[in-house]
C-alpha cells in the first residue's frame, strides 16, 4: 500500500509527514519528529509508557496507525513545560518524589494532565483509574497518586496554571 | 525544605553524631527534572543514521542436540544484511562472574551443538529494519534431537539424573565441594540436647523483574575503530570487560555509555545484548540495536532464582534455638550467570540474625533446563529471609511463644560469634524490634524492654 501524507497539530503546531500504513503514531513521533518523550515499553498497549494526548484524551501511541489520526491534535510531554517553567503536574511529580527511573514518567504525566483537565477535583479513586493503564515498576504508585492529588489542589488554588494554557 | 521525618535520637545516643542534615529531610532528585520533561535520554532515544536491527532465532526445546542449522531462508528476506552464528563470536564461551575469578565459562553467546533451555539464542539476524530482522530470524530452520530434560532441583541432584552440564555435575562446585557450606559447633549434639525439633519446608517460584524499559543497547562504530555502546546495563564495567573478553579486543577499544536505566531491579546486570550488538556492528560497519521485545523480556531474560529451603531447628522450652540445619537449593536454570554468587550469599545468610551455637548449612547451586536465573534485588537472601522468618513464626506457634519475644531471645548482640566465625558488631536488631513493637502497640514485658544489642548481661 502506498504511503500517505498526514497532517496533524503537534504540540500546538501544524506538522506534516509521509507515513507508511504500518507506521505507528509512536514511531512517527520518535523517528520523524524526534520527540523522544513518549517511550516504547511493551509496544503492545499494555504499559502506557507511550501515552500521549490525542484530541485531549490519553492514548497509547504504540497501537495507533498514524495515518488514522490526520487532522487530530497530538500533545506530548515535550509540549507541556513553558520553557523552563514546569506545569503544575510536572512540578508536583518533582516535589513528591513521583519519579524514580523516569521511564514511565512522561506517559504517567500525560494521563494525569488529561484527568485534571476534565476533572479539577478528582478523588483518589479517580486518580487510580486515570493512571491504571500506566505501569510503574519503581514507585509503588503512592507518590504518583499523592503528586496528582497535590497538583489538583495547586491548580484549584492557582487556576491560571500553564498546564491548561498549553493544550 | 526542613526535616519532615523526625530522627529517633533515643537509641545509641552516645554512638553517633546528632547533627544529621540529610536524613529525615527531602532532597530533590538530581534527575527528576529530566524525567518530568521527557528530556532524560534512554538508550533507545539514540537513532544514529544507518541504524541496523538485531533479532534472535531461539531454541524451541528445553534440552536438545542441534543437528543442523539452515540460515538460507533468512538471507531471502529483503533487508537482511547478515546472519550471525557461534562461528562469528571470537570467544563464544563466557561466564559473567569470571571477572571476579569465578568459573568455569559455561554459557555460549550463541548455541553451538546443544541447547539447554527453551529460548536459548542460536542465531542472530541483522537487518535494515526490525520487521526484516524478525522475519529473517523466524525463517532460520534448526533440526533438533531432543535430550532428557531436568526441570526440578532435587531431581537434578538425584542418583541417575541426566547430567546436563559439561563440567560433569548438575551443581556448581565450590572449591572442590558439592555446595556452599557453613559449619559451627555440632548440630547433631545440638538436636540431641533440644527439647523440640521443629522442621519446615519452604519454596518460591522464579520471579521476572519486568522493567518497563526492555533490556537493550545501541552500538555505534566510531571513526577511530572503537565501538560506543549505549546500554541500559546496571553494570557498566561488567558490560565493558565481559564484552571485551567475548570479542577478544582490549577494553580500551570499547566505550560504554550508560547510567540511565528504565527499571532494572537486578535484571540488567547480565551481559547478554551488548556482545551480539557489537558483533553485528563490526560485521556490517553500521550502528546496531538489539532490544528485547516484551515477550523476550518475560520469557528469556534472567529471573530471580526459584529456591527450595528445608529448615530444621532444635529449640529449648524457653525458645532458645540451640541447633539449626538448613538445606537450600537455588535453581540456577541452564547457566551460571550470577547464581553461584547468589547461592553463596544464601548460605552466609541462612543462620539469620540469630545467635545459634550449632549451625549446619548446605546451599546448592543447581543447574536445570530452565531459563537461567541471575541477579534480582537481594537475590539469595530475600527468599531465605521469607523462609527463615516464616520458620521463626512457625517455631513460636509450636511452642506457644510470642513471636517478637522469640526473636529478641535469639537475636544476635554485639560481641556474639556468628556462624561464619565473625564477631557480630553494630547489630541493633534488639532495638529495632523494640521500636517496631512500640510502633504497632505490641506488648513487651520489662525484661525484654531492658535488652540491649550492646550487651548480653546473661552472658
Amino acid at each position: 500500500m502506498p504511503s500517505t501524507i498526514v497532517t496533524l497539530t503537534l504540540n500546538g503546531t501544524e506538522r506534516e509527514l509521509i507515513a507508511r500504513p504500518s507506521t505507528t503514531l509512536l514511531n512517527a513521533l520518535r523517528e520523524t519528529f524526534g520527540l523522544m518523550g513518549a517511550k516504547r515499553g511493551c509496544a503492545q498497549g499494555g504499559c502506557g509508557s507511550c501515552t500521549v494526548l490525542l484530541d485531549g484524551r490519553p492514548a497509547v501511541s504504540c497501537l495507533i496507525p498514524v495515518v488514522t489520526v490526520g487532522g487530530s491534535t497530538v500533545d506530548t510531554i515535550e509540549g507541556l513545560a513553558d520553557g523552563d517553567r514546569l506545569t503544575d503536574v510536572q512540578q508536583a511529580f518533582v516535589d513528591h518524589f513521583a519519579t524514580q527511573c523516569g521511564f514511565c514518567t512522561p506517559g504517567m504525566i500525560m494521563s494525569a494532565t488529561a484527568l485534571l483537565d476534565r476533572n479539577p477535583d478528582p478523588t483518589r479513586q479517580d486518580v487510580t483509574e486515570a493512571i491504571c493503564g500506566n505501569v510503574c515498576r519503581c514507585t509503588g504508585y503512592e507518590p504518583i497518586i499523592t503528586a496528582v492529588l497535590s497538583a489538583a489542589e495547586r491548580r484549584r488554588d492557582a487556576p491560571q496554571s500553564p498546564a491548561t494554557a498549553g493544550l | 525544605m526542613g526535616r519532615v521525618t523526625p530522627v529517633d535520637t533515643a537509641y545509641f545516643a552516645g554512638e553517633r553524631a546528632g547533627d544529621f542534615t540529610v536524613i529525615g529531610s527531602p532532597v530533590q532528585r538530581s534527575d527528576a527534572r529530566g524525567h518530568v520533561t521527557g528530556r532524560t535520554v534512554f538508550f533507545e532515544d539514540l537513532t544514529p543514521p544507518g541504524l541496523t536491527h538485531v533479532k534472535i532465532h531461539r531454541s524451541t526445546r528445553h534440552h536438545a542436540r542441534i543437528d543442523r542449522v539452515d540460515v538460507s531462508g533468512a538471507y531471502e528476506v529483503p533487508g537482511v544484511l547478515r546472519v550471525i552464528t557461534h562461528e562469528d563470536v571470537p570467544n563464544n564461551w563466557y561466564v559473567v562472574l569470571r571477572l571476579i575469578g569465578v568459573g568455569p565459562d559455561d554459557e555460549p553467546v550463541l548455541a553451538e551443538d546443544r541447547v539447554l533451555y527453551r529460548g536459548e539464542p542460536i542465531v542472530a539476524v541483522v537487518a535494515e529494519t526490525e520487521e526484516a530482522a524478525r522475519d529473517g530470524a523466524a525463517r532460520v530452520v534448526v533440526d533438533y534431537t531432543d535430550l532428557p530434560a531436568v526441570l526440578d532441583v532435587e531431581e537434578a541432584l538425584a542418583d541417575g539424573a541426566p547430567i546436563i552440564k559439561q563440567a560433569g555435575t548438575n551443581h556448581f562446585v565450590y572449591e572442590g565441594h558439592h555446595c556452599r557450606r557453613v559449619r559451627l559447633g555440632d548440630v547433631e549434639r545440638g538436636f540431641a540436647q533440644a527439647d523440640h525439633i521443629i522442621e519446615g519446608r519452604y519454596s518460591s517460584s522464579p520471579i521476572e523483574h519486568a522493567p518497563v524499559e526492555p533490556t537493550g543497547c545501541v552500538v555505534v562504530p566510531q571513526g577511530d575503530g572503537r565501538l560506543r555502546i549505549h546500554s541500559n546495563t546496571q553494570a557498566a564495567f561488567f558490560t565493558l570487560d565481559n564484552t571485551a573478553l567475548i570479542l577478544g579486543v582490549p577494553p580500551t577499544s570499547l566505550r560504554v555509555v550508560g547510567g540511565t536505566v528504565g527499571g532494572g531491579f537486578g535484571g540488567k546486570v547480565d551481559v547478554i545484548v551488548e556482545p551480539l550488538a557489537c558483533i553485528a556492528a563490526m560485521l556490517t560497519g553500521r550502528p546496531a540495536k538489539y532490544v528485547y521485545s516484551r515477550a523476550e523480556e518475560m520469557q528469556v531474560s534472567s529471573t530471580r532464582a526459584a529456591e527450595r529451603i528445608v529448615i530444621k531447628d532444635g529449640v529449648m522450652d524457653d525458645g532458645r534455638i540451640v541447633a539449626r540445619q538448613v538445606t537450600l537449593y537455588v535453581d540456577a536454570g541452564a547457566y551460571s550467570r550470577h547464581s553461584p554468587y547468589g547461592a553463596t550469599k544464601a548460605a552466609a545468610h541462612m543462620p539469620g540474625p540469630y545467635t545459634i551455637p550449632n549451625v549446619h548449612i548446605d546451599c546448592y547451586c543447581v543447574y536445570t533446563n530452565r531459563t537461567p536465573s541471575s541477579a534480582m534485588r537481594g537475590f539469595g537472601v530475600t527468599i531465605g529471609d521469607f523462609a527463615l522468618e516464616s520458620h521463626m513464626d512457625h517455631v513460636a506457634r509450636e511452642l506457644g511463644l510470642d513471636p517478637l519475644r522469640l526473636r529478641l531471645k535469639n537475636a544476635y548482640r554485639d560481641g556474639d560469634m556468628k556462624a561464619h566465625r565473625k564477631i557480630a558488631s553494630g547489630t541493633a536488631l534488639v532495638e529495632v524490634i523494640q521500636r517496631a513493637a512500640d510502633l504497632v502497640g505490641h506488648d513487651l514485658p520489662p525484661e525484654y524492654r531492658a535488652m540491649s544489642s550492646a550487651e548480653r548481661p546473661e552472658g
